[in-house]
This record gives C-alpha cells, structure tokens and sequence, in this order.
C-alpha cells in the first residue's frame, strides 16, 4: 500500500504541525482525573468493564503450550467460583504460540491477538517482519501487535515508519483485500517509554493512524516506564481528534505496569472523560496486563461478599514471572506474612489500603463508604 | 444514561462538629457579643442554616483593637523571633493535621466542590503559614533594612471566595513580622475562621495576638476606620476596596487593597490546545469562577477560534456540577443569593447587548443558588460583560489577530490582577509578559498560587503584594 501523494509529502508537515503537547499541563490533567472517587453501583461496573477489556498476555521467553492452554482457560472463565465474571477480550502470545491458543479459543469469542514485527526491539529487516506478522495470521491470530521502528523515528524517517505501518497492515489481509473488514486488527506499538516526550507520542499516534492502524497501543511492557497515565492522556485525545478528523475510530491499548484494579478504573475514566464513552468497549479500549486480572477478580468478588477473600481463592493460571513486582506483593506491608488471609466481615477488609496517589481519600476505589 | 456513571460519592460530614452559635473570638477567648446581635450563616449548596454567629459592633470590635493592643505590647512584638516561628510552625501543622476538618467546613459554608478545598485552600492555608514562619527570624535579610520592625495592630477584612486561604494570606505575614490583628471574615462564610480561632487556642498562641470579629459591611468599616488600627489589609470588591482608601486617606494609617479583576485568558495560534482548554476551564471554573484573578475574559487568536471554542465546548459537556462534599463535583454552588442575582443579571445584560450564550446541559439543583458554566461568544470590548467583574462562572469569548492587538485588548480594563498566555513560544511569553500590565502573568498555566509568589494587582486591582519577600513589606516598618 502506498500513501496518498498529499500524505506521502505532507507527512512531516502535518506531524509537526499538530499542536503541542505542554508535559506540566497533561500530567496535571491526568492526576486530577486519577482522584475521581468511583463507588458502589460505578464500581461494580467498572470492574466488569475492565475485566471484559483485558489482553491476557504472556510474553515470556519460558512460554510453553501449557503455560498458553493454562491462560486461555483463565481468559475464558477468568473465576470458576462465580460464572457471572465476564470474558477477557483477547489473549496475547508470541506467534509460534498462536496456534496453540487458536485451538484453546475457538468459539469462545476471546480473541487471539499475536505480537509480531520481530518483537520487542523492532530491529530485523521488514521481510523479516512481515513473515512474523504472516504466520501469525496464519495460525490463526485475529490481531496483531506490531512494534514500530523506534529509531527510524526518533531520527525523523517518519516516512519510513509510516510505509512499514502500512506493509504490516497489507500482510494483515492474507486475502489481500483492503479495509479492516476480513484480516486481523492490528495495534500499532509505540513503545512511548523509547518515544520520552509527549509531543512525539502525539506525532507517533497520528502516523500510526494514518497508516491505517486499527488501534494505538503505549508499550511493549519490556522496556521501563511502560503505560503512563499522561501518555495514555495524549493517545485517547489523538484518537478522538484523529475520528473527528477523518471518521474513523481508532482505539487505545495502555499495556504493561497496570497491575491493581484501581489503577485499570483510573484509566477506564480517563478514556470516559477524554474520548469519552465511544471507546468504553473491548472493541475500542483494551489493557495489556497478566496480574491485574486476579486483582480486578479479588475485588469484584469483595463487592460481591463484602469482604476479601485470600489470594488463593483466584486461580494462578498467569505468566510464571513479572518484569516488576506483581501487585498482591506490592500492597502487603513489610512483616505480614504472604498468603495471610483476614477476612473479618463488617470491617474494611482484610487487605490493606494501598496509598493513594492523593491523600485524603480522595482515590479510595478500593474502600467502600 | 451514560454508560460509566460515576455514583454519589459524598464526603463525611461527619469529622465536622458545627457549635449551634459561636462568639466573637477575643483576647484568646469566645466572648458574647455587646449588644446580643447576630446572623445565620447557611449552606449555599442547600440553604440548611449551619451556625448563628455574633455581629460584632463598635463596641466589640474597640474590645477586640485594645487586646490586639494589649498583646503585641505586652507579648508579641517583643518576643525573640524564632519563637514567633515557632507558634507559626505549629498552626501550620495543626491546620494540616485538621485538614479533612477544615475542607469539609469550607464545602458546607462555602459551597466549593470538596476537591478544591481538599487539594487546593487548605494545603496552600498550610503551606502559607509554613512558609512565613520561615521568614519570621530571618527578615533582616528581607532586603527591607537591618532590623524592620512590626507596624503595630492590624486590621484585615476578607472575602468568602477562599475563606481560609485569605485567613492564612492575611494572618501569617502579619504574626510573622511581628503584628498582631484582628480579621473579620466575610458574614457568608465564617465558619473556618472560627475553627482557626479553635487552633489558635490549640496552638497555645498567646491571648490577643489573632482576634477574629463575625459580621458584615457595618462591622467591617467599624475595624478599618478604628483608630487604634496602624495598618488595614483588604480583600474584596474593587468599590469597598475604594470606600476604605477615601476613609483611611489621612489617617497615617498602612493600607494594601486587593480588589477586583477581569483577566485576559490570551490563547496563540501555537498553544498547546488540549492544556489550554483545561487552563481556560481552570481559569475560569475554578471556585464556581469566585476567583478575583479569575480568567474571565478569553482571548483567543482567530486563526484557531473555531478549534478552541469546540475543544471548550466538548470539555465543558464533562464538568460535574452538583453537592459540592462529592469527590467528584468539578462546579459547586454560588456562594449567596445575592452573588447569584448579580452574576444573572449581567449574564442576561450580555445577551440583552447580542452576544451569545451557551452552557452545556446540566441539570441544576432545585434548593440551594446554581448558576451553570456560561460561555459568551460574539463579545467585544464594548459589552458589560467583558469590562465588569461578574465574579462567577461566566466567560467571555473575543478574539485577536496579532500579539500587539492581544496587549491592547488585555490591558484595556481599569483591572490588572492577572493574565494568562498560552503559547509554545517562549521568546513570545516574554514579549508579552513585559507589556502586559497585571500583577500575575501565568505561562501555560493559570490560578497558580505558591506562598512564595508575589500576589498582587495594577491599576483598580489594588495596590500591595501578598506572599514572598514583597508581600512582608506590607506588614513591616520601612
């Protein structure tokens, strides 16, 4: 596919021609939409919400078909104690594994998605690549994760990224038909931990999206720091700029450090508020993460009961290592022994609260008042 | 119904105890009032009548003048400043320590979303007190000479828009310098002003270094006029603020004023749009637009107009009005009927005068005085509502076409409190802020406010400065 002439010449006038992004202003923003307070009824919904968006994903040099199977039986009832939990949207494997996974899900409408274009770093030829990206498709993925070429970036080859966009977009269609109809979806990873400033992830949206990405995704969860609130800020008004533009609507995947429930609800109203509730869908919004499901489980069964249960009330069925440390470790107080379970009814419950990013209650999510 | 409705998430009332009536705070004790008068103050979110407060008259506001008196002869002037500091450290932390308290009183009496007094008034209350505690033993590096000494009582009068906020900006530079003072908070919102007279005593501040008198306009003008007042410090309307200036020309009497404003919002071709949008809308919806440096008046380039009035538009469809103790209210309620009367009558003058209004559907409150977020488009100089103060959330749009016209446009007021330019230049900020004729120049931010800035207008703004360095002269004899 090429681009039009006016695009093809155009490409760093228009990317640069976007406006500014003011890094204090975003990061602002940002911060007072992660102190809204969401309770009860909002709460409950946007758990299920959250749970139903997720890309259960395992990326791991230690994948096995077992590891796999394991997960997409999780991705398919995510907890077996309650049938009334909702599906994740998609599971996301390496290519080689994707067959593996199609087997698992057909039929079960969670989605198969496949990180491909010589994942993480990008660094291989494009032939490369788009052989990556065409077994993937032909074992069966329904979308494909593509990273884009960092470097050809940040030295301004915009011209460069955008045709690879595009080749990885063809090969997407192994019909060779054009439109999103048939072939599979394809997210376009910026890796905006590479990209650092708020004006390149703001150029690197627009690119992707005028290469004919379906979605925009934040990061590869291999490099540091991985899926920011402001980053995620910036990408959700692209989109709705980008569909305001041109008509065509364009999603969002933050992947990678959202691990605890109350971060997944702060991002679910910074989409709410910013694109707004167009992109409230799995077809719109997802979140790449492993850990954070047992997490968002936990609390929708304490809303359920009215206390917590102990972590080995949710099943383990998630990649055997976390690049950081997983969430249930982060919020247990230095002393406490792991797995401890306190589970007193009436009281807040027995884990504890983790600090909120503003004090005072203000982010309390996980407590009930 | 939308899809993510957020639900009712109220603050605790509960952390607050409201006394049923409260005295006049003087000589470190509540004490009745002379002549038994008093008022209601109320929730302006629901019209509940919170507390009855004493007036203060002639009498008790002489009682209040002579402990002032009393106290800076007898304890404060004279005692060694780092222990001065001390007293200022501790109201600091006992304000921080009840700060949940005092934001909640501030949303009942005040009607401000509690996010604002949560994240906003009260941590800054703090932070202003810490910061001129610092200074309390140390202004003889103040620039202000060797040894400047206190000036004596002071009298200050404040606003309702930040109660506490204007408490902390009046009182923490005066107890720093050595003053001591007597403030009347405004008769709307009283309540956190008598909470602080609470920590004063909790403090162990020494009786009749702070006196706080309750009452209106007549008890206002009894304190400034009061003859044993060396220094009177003023927070308010631009028309009170000139009544006080004709009455103390003559007196020898120490007089800052901080009056009304009607700042320009400037927005160039090249500003970074989406956080101009968010400064636009903190500018002038911030505290239901109770703001005296308020960005009232937007100037946007034209070349972008169009794009910036639809990104304002779609952001105003999301502010939360409603019950100002939600965590999640953005607009809470206008402060009194009166402000209500006055911000309805001049929304209707601008549309009587052709220009356009709009506000995003929002359903307002039945009990209680709401006014919903107002843009006026198609506004040019000449209408009341670009050169009068409305002191609520009502804005006006005009346009530029060059950064000389937007100089032009922005200083043509007889306000200079504040403005705003928003523009990725910074070779272009400069120029601008060198011709701009207001205290406050905000870059890509706006209603920033740090103890450590000087804060103060030109012009009808006002005279005087309050916070840093520049703000201790006014409370120093030099």
């Amino acid at each position: 596919m090429t681009a039009p002439a006016d695009i093809r010449n155009d490409l760093r006038c228009s990317l640069h021609g976007l406006p500014g992004v003011d890094r204090v202003g975003a990061e602002a923003r940002a911060a007072a939409l992660a102190s809204r307070s969401i309770k009860t009824t909002a709460k409950r919904w946007a758990l299920d919400a959250a749970i139903s968006m997720i890309d259960l994903t395992t990326l791991e040099g230690q994948d096995t078909p077992g590891k796999v199977r394991a997960l997409c039986a999780k991705a398919r009832r995510p907890d077996p104690a309650d049938p009334t939990a909702p599906k994740v949207a998609a599971v996301c494997v390496y290519p080689d594994l994707v067959h593996v996974a199609a087997a698992e899900l057909k039929g079960s409408g969670v989605r198969v998605a496949s990180v491909a274009t010589a994942f993480p770093s990008g660094r291989a030829s494009l032939d490369v690549k788009l052989a990556d990206v065409k077994s993937a498709v032909a074992a069966g993925a329904d979308e494909v994760d593509m990273v884009i070429d960092r470097g050809a970036f940040l030295a301004g080859a915009y011209q460069a990224v955008y045709d690879e966009i595009a080749a990885v977009r063809q090969a997407c269609n192994p019909a060779g038909t054009a439109g999103q109809a048939s072939g599979a979806r394809l997210k376009v990873i910026l890796e905006t931990g590479e990209l650092v400033t708020l004006d390149n992830v703001r150029r690197a949206s627009w690119l992707a999206m005028l290469a004919g990405a379906d979605f925009i995704k934040t990061s590869t969860g291999k490099v540091a720091p991985a899926a920011t609130l402001p980053v995620t800020l910036v990408m959700l008004e692209a989109v709705r700029d980008f569909r305001e533009a041109h008509g065509r609507q364009v999603g969002v995947k933050p992947a990678g450090g959202i691990r605890t429930a109350k971060d997944a609800i702060r991002y679910l109203v910074l989409v709410n508020e910013t694109a707004g509730e167009d992109w409230l869908d799995p077809c719109w919004f997802r979140i790449g993460a492993s850990s954070l499901l047992n997490d968002l489980l936990m609390q929708r069964a304490r809303m359920a009961a009215g206390r917590y249960a102990g972590p080995d009330y949710f099943t383990l069925d998630l990649p055997g290592r976390e690049p950081c440390r997983p969430a249930c470790a982060r919020a247990r107080p230095e002393g406490r022994p792991r797995g401890r379970v306190r589970s007193r009814p009436g009281l807040r419950g027995g884990r504890p609260r983790r600090p909120a990013a503003h004090e005072g209650g203000s982010a309390g999510v996980s407590s009930e008042r | 119904m939308a899809k993510f409705d957020y639900a009712p998430a109220p603050e605790s009332r509960d952390i607050v105890t409201i006394r049923p009536s409260y005295g006049l705070f003087i000589g470190g004790e509540f004490t009745h009032g002379t002549d038994g008068r008093a008022f209601k103050t109320i929730s302006p979110a629901t019209e509940e009548v919170l507390a009855e407060v004493t007036e203060a008259g002639p009498a008790d506001v002489d009682r209040a003048v002579a402990a002032a008196r009393a106290a800076y002869q007898r304890t404060w002037a004279g005692m060694p400043p780092k222990d001065r500091a001390k007293y200022l450290y501790r109201i600091a932390r006992i304000v921080q320590e009840r700060a949940r308290e005092l934001a909640v009183l501030e949303s009942l009496d005040n009607g401000k979303p509690i996010r604002e007094s949560r994240d906003v008034d009260i941590p800054l209350a703090a932070a202003h007190f810490f910061y001129h505690a610092g200074w309390a033993d140390k202004l003889e590096y103040a620039g202000f000479g060797p040894a400047p000494g206190p000036l004596g009582v002071a009298g200050q009068v404040i606003p309702w828009n930040f109660p506490l906020l204007m408490l902390a900006w009046k009182i923490a530079p005066a107890l720093a310098c050595g003053n001591t003072v007597v403030l009347k908070p405004a008769e709307t919102t009283p309540l956190t002003a008598l909470t602080f007279a609470e920590i004063c005593q909790q403090a162990d501040l020494p009786p009749g270094v702070v006196n706080i008198v309750t009452g209106a306009g007549e008890t206002g003008r009894a304190l400034v006029t009061h003859p044993g007042v060396d220094k009177v410090a003023f927070t308010g309307s631009t028309e009170v603020g000139k009544e006080i200036a004709r009455a103390l020309a003559g007196t020898g009497k120490r007089l800052t004023l901080e009056l009304g404003g009607k700042a320009a919002n400037i927005v160039f071709e090249d500003a970074p749009i989406d956080q101009a949008v968010e400064g636009i809308v903190n500018g002038i919806f911030f505290n239901q637009g109770h703001v005296c440096c308020a960005g009232s008046r937007l100037l946007v380039q034209e070349s972008v107009y169009d794009q910036v009035l639809a990104s304002l538009r779609r952001r105003l469809r999301t502010l939360r009005l409603g019950d100002p103790l939600d965590k999640n209210t953005d607009v809470g309620a206008i402060n009194s009927a009166a402000q209500l009367a006055k911000i309805r009558e001049l929304s209707d003058a601008g549309e009587a005068e052709g220009a356009r209004r709009w506000s995003p559907p929002c359903e307002l409150p039945v009990k209680g005085f709401w006014f919903p977020p107002t843009v006026f488009t198609g506004v040019s100089q000449a209408h009341r509502i670009a050169r009068e103060e409305i002191f609520g959330p009502v804005l006006s749009v005009l346009t530029f076409r060059t950064p000389a016209e937007a100089v032009e446009k922005a200083n043509n007021t007889p306000y200079g409190l504040s403005a705003g330019v928003w523009t990725e230049k910074g070779s272009l900020i400069l120029w601008m802020a060198a011709r701009l004729r207001a205290g406050v120049v905000w870059a890509n931010t706006f209603n920033k406010f740090d103890p450590s800035s000087p804060f103060g207008g030109y012009k009808e703004s006002g005279y005087g400065r309050e916070g840093g360095r520049h703000g201790l002269e006014a409370y120093l004899d030099v």
